[in-house]
């Protein structure tokens, strides 16, 4: 019997049973930012212990960073304190760290696999739950919390018990207009937002091979949105292509070496998975949320459910989402009116996303009464779109251009929705309150969808915006 | 014995309804602006417990005879979202011990063990009538029993679920696993080369 990718890492990083019964598992890519780890350095130094593997953790700052004004000391005294806790910290552990202005700053989730940190087998972990991000090159990576990073930093392991996988072929091919994002916002409308708890992902089939690596990455960083901790794709010619020639990827002989090893922890052909599930590529439509979980999903020509489809706590939850959304059951989605345009995040902060975007809106203008805002994923990203023009593209349209970060995702910094405004958003979560005001309200959607949403001022279906057949 | 023992928490219990609770309710993003987390109690399910100008919604949390209550119930999927650890750090310093729920999402049920809070989970028809209980009467006491995997209530006893190794790791008073982990320091030098990382 062959073993699947999520057992072969497990296998390869497995240091020891601890006495309950709960497996030591070594970590080989720690990243670190300015939220959720500064606090890990302070229970370190409370128990007098220094940084195991100093090498193998890498820091840079997102969530909190402005996307306008980033001179310092930044206005926000507490964010500025934070990240100068976070660069004292990597200076006395001897971290790598990529500050603003590095040419390499931006959000970790982009950042780790722009600069060929994340490689296909590794166990990769962060304090943040999009981590998953990195499963598109075959990695087993893991959201955790701040005492886990401490365990991170003062051991380079971890305890944990192994997941079950899941393995989700989406099969055929994907229809003009429906895109990565339409794909895992498909997967976690079937599946639910607790199908995945328990479980890792493994995404497979023609849709998914067929994928870019910066496609793949958006399907796995929702994995978590689908209650699974982490999702994978198998690493194949598509990954090698995309590592070759990246900073921290190995060159020459040593490449040819590092790919064998790579493509040796696919899984195997007779491998078995606890649970499969197969979907077709052609079902899949331009998708958005309706509520406050990313499950709370339904194509862009559907109408709004009705609660009376659901009973007892489910029931709720459908009343309790269309009252915090002031939408109506029954109601088409499209034509809801959007106040707030967002493209970027982890999820969909990528060239690709803002090539994608570009090519659709140039020559056309953002509705006056939007707020369109474009938040490059990293300063790479946003090097590479600038050499394209595509900030340009953007500005004339009727976009703000900024600076890399997190942002309007999650809204630690100044990017905040204010009173009850609907955001059409290429991010993960549509939570109450989740884009910085406890009213606001986020609609979740892929780029080229926000874009459509930008210019009509209201929710849109892409193909008919942009005559895309 | 590292006197950490959990075997039994009780207390007077507060119910929290709903399914997909996730952690950006049970602490918005703002009060992640901190270097520690000692303040942040007060910040729990802030802006369900407030409005916009600070008035009271008049929150669970805050009925009078609530105060002082050490075991939260809630539904399904409860935790889901952020791995913000701030979350079960505002849950243990509000005052809470442990939660009863119908399921957890992983990272915040890890995290909430880490800080010695056991995460339990109920079957949905008896975390109805326990919730009843618990509403119908603030000064119920909750007694969850993780040796015997139980939780009694008004002379009403229900079972409980807890992951082995969770249950161990309470039991055996180690949900904290630092001192285990860095005690294995050459088995994972030794992994470390294997993997091929140094």
């Amino acid at each position: 019997m062959g073993k699947n990718l999520y057992q072969k890492v497990w296998g390869a990083h497995k240091v020891c049973e601890l006495e309950s019964g709960q497996t030591q598992v070594f970590i080989g890519l720690h990243l670190i930012h300015e939220v959720t780890s500064p606090q890990a350095f302070g229970m370190l130094k409370d128990k007098g212990l220094d940084v195991a593997y100093p090498e193998l953790t890498c820091a840079t700052v997102d969530h909190i960073i402005p996307t306008d004004n980033q001179a310092r000391p930044l206005a926000d005294s507490m964010a500025e304190k934070m990240i100068q806790v976070l660069s004292d910290a990597t200076a006395e552990y001897n971290i790598t760290y990529y500050p603003p202005q590095s040419g390499s700053q931006g959000i970790v989730h982009v950042v780790g696999p722009e600069l060929g940190m994340t490689q296909p087998g590794m166990t990769i972990c962060c304090g943040d739950s999009h981590t998953a991000t990195h499963g598109a090159f075959g990695c087993i990576a893991l959201g955790i919390g701040t005492s886990q990073v401490r365990d991170v930093l003062a051991s380079q392991t971890l305890a944990m018990d192994p997941l079950k996988v899941r393995k989700i072929t989406v099969n055929g091919k994907l229809s003009p207009g429906v895109t990565a994002k339409d794909v895992i916002l498909h997967i976690i409308r079937l599946l639910g937002v607790q199908g995945g708890v328990g479980y890792a992902y493994e995404y497979a089939g023609s849709v998914i091979e067929n994928m870019t690596m910066e496609e793949r990455m958006t399907v796995c960083n929702m994995s978590i949105e689908g209650g699974a901790r982490c999702g994978y794709i198998n690493p194949d010619q598509t990954t090698i292509d995309y590592l070759k020639g990246r900073p921290k990827v190995p060159a020459g002989a040593a490449f040819d070496k590092a790919v064998e090893r790579w493509l040796s922890f696919a899984s195997d052909a007779d491998a078995s998975w606890d649970d499969e599930v197969v979907i077709e590529g052609a079902d899949i439509a331009p998708t958005v949320t309706w509520g406050v979980t990313p499950g709370q999903a339904i194509a862009v020509n559907e109408t709004i459910p009705d609660p009376d489809s659901a009973s007892g706590l489910q029931k709720n939850l459908i009343v309790d989402a269309l009252k915090y959304m002031k939408l109506k059951a029954g109601d088409p989605i499209k034509g809801t009116p959007v106040d707030v345009a967002f493209i970027g995040s982890c999820t969909n902060g990528r060239l690709s996303d803002f090539q994608s975007v570009a090519d659709l809106i140039k020559g056309k203008k953002v509705m006056a009464k939007v707020r369109a805002l474009a938040v490059p994923g990293s300063e790479q990203v946003d090097a590479q779109a600038r050499a394209l023009g595509l900030d340009k593209i953007f500005e004339e349209a009727g976009f703000e251009w900024r600076k890399p970060g997190c942002s309007m995702c999650l809204a630690m910094n100044p990017d905040k929705l204010m009173g009850d405004q609907l955001c059409a958003s290429s991010s993960n979560r549509n939570f109450v309150g989740r884009q910085g005001s406890p009213t606001g309200r986020t609609v979740l959607m892929s780029p080229i969808m926000v874009a459509a949403a930008a210019i009509r001022g209201e929710i849109a279906d892409v193909r008919e915006v942009f005559g895309i057949s | 014995m590292s006197g950490n023992e959990l075997t039994k928490i009780n207390g007077t219990a507060v119910y929290i309804e709903g399914n997909d609770i996730d952690t950006d309710r049970i602490i918005p993003a703002r009060y992640l602006k901190c270097v520690t987390f000692d303040e942040l109690g007060p910040a729990l399910f802030f802006d369900e417990r407030f409005d916009e100008q600070g008035g009271s919604k008049h929150h669970v949390l805050d009925a009078p005879e609530r105060q002082g209550a050490s075991i939260l119930i809630s539904d399904a999927n409860f935790g889901c979202g952020s791995s913000r650890e701030h979350a079960p750090q505002a849950i243990q310093k509000f005052g809470f011990k442990a939660v009863i729920a119908g399921s957890f999402a992983e990272i915040f049920h890890g995290n909430s063990t880490t800080l010695g809070i056991p995460c339990v989970t109920m079957a949905d028809e008896d975390r109805a009538r326990l919730a009843a209980l618990v509403s119908e009467d603030a000064g119920h006491e909750v007694m969850i029993d993780l040796e015997n995997q139980s939780v009694t209530c008004a002379n009403q006893s229900f079972t409980i679920a807890i992951k082995n190794s969770t249950r161990e790791v309470f039991l055996q008073g180690k949900y904290d696993p630092l001192d285990a982990l860095l005690a294995n320091g050459q088995a994972i030098a030794k992994v470390a080369k294997s993997a091929g990382y140094v």
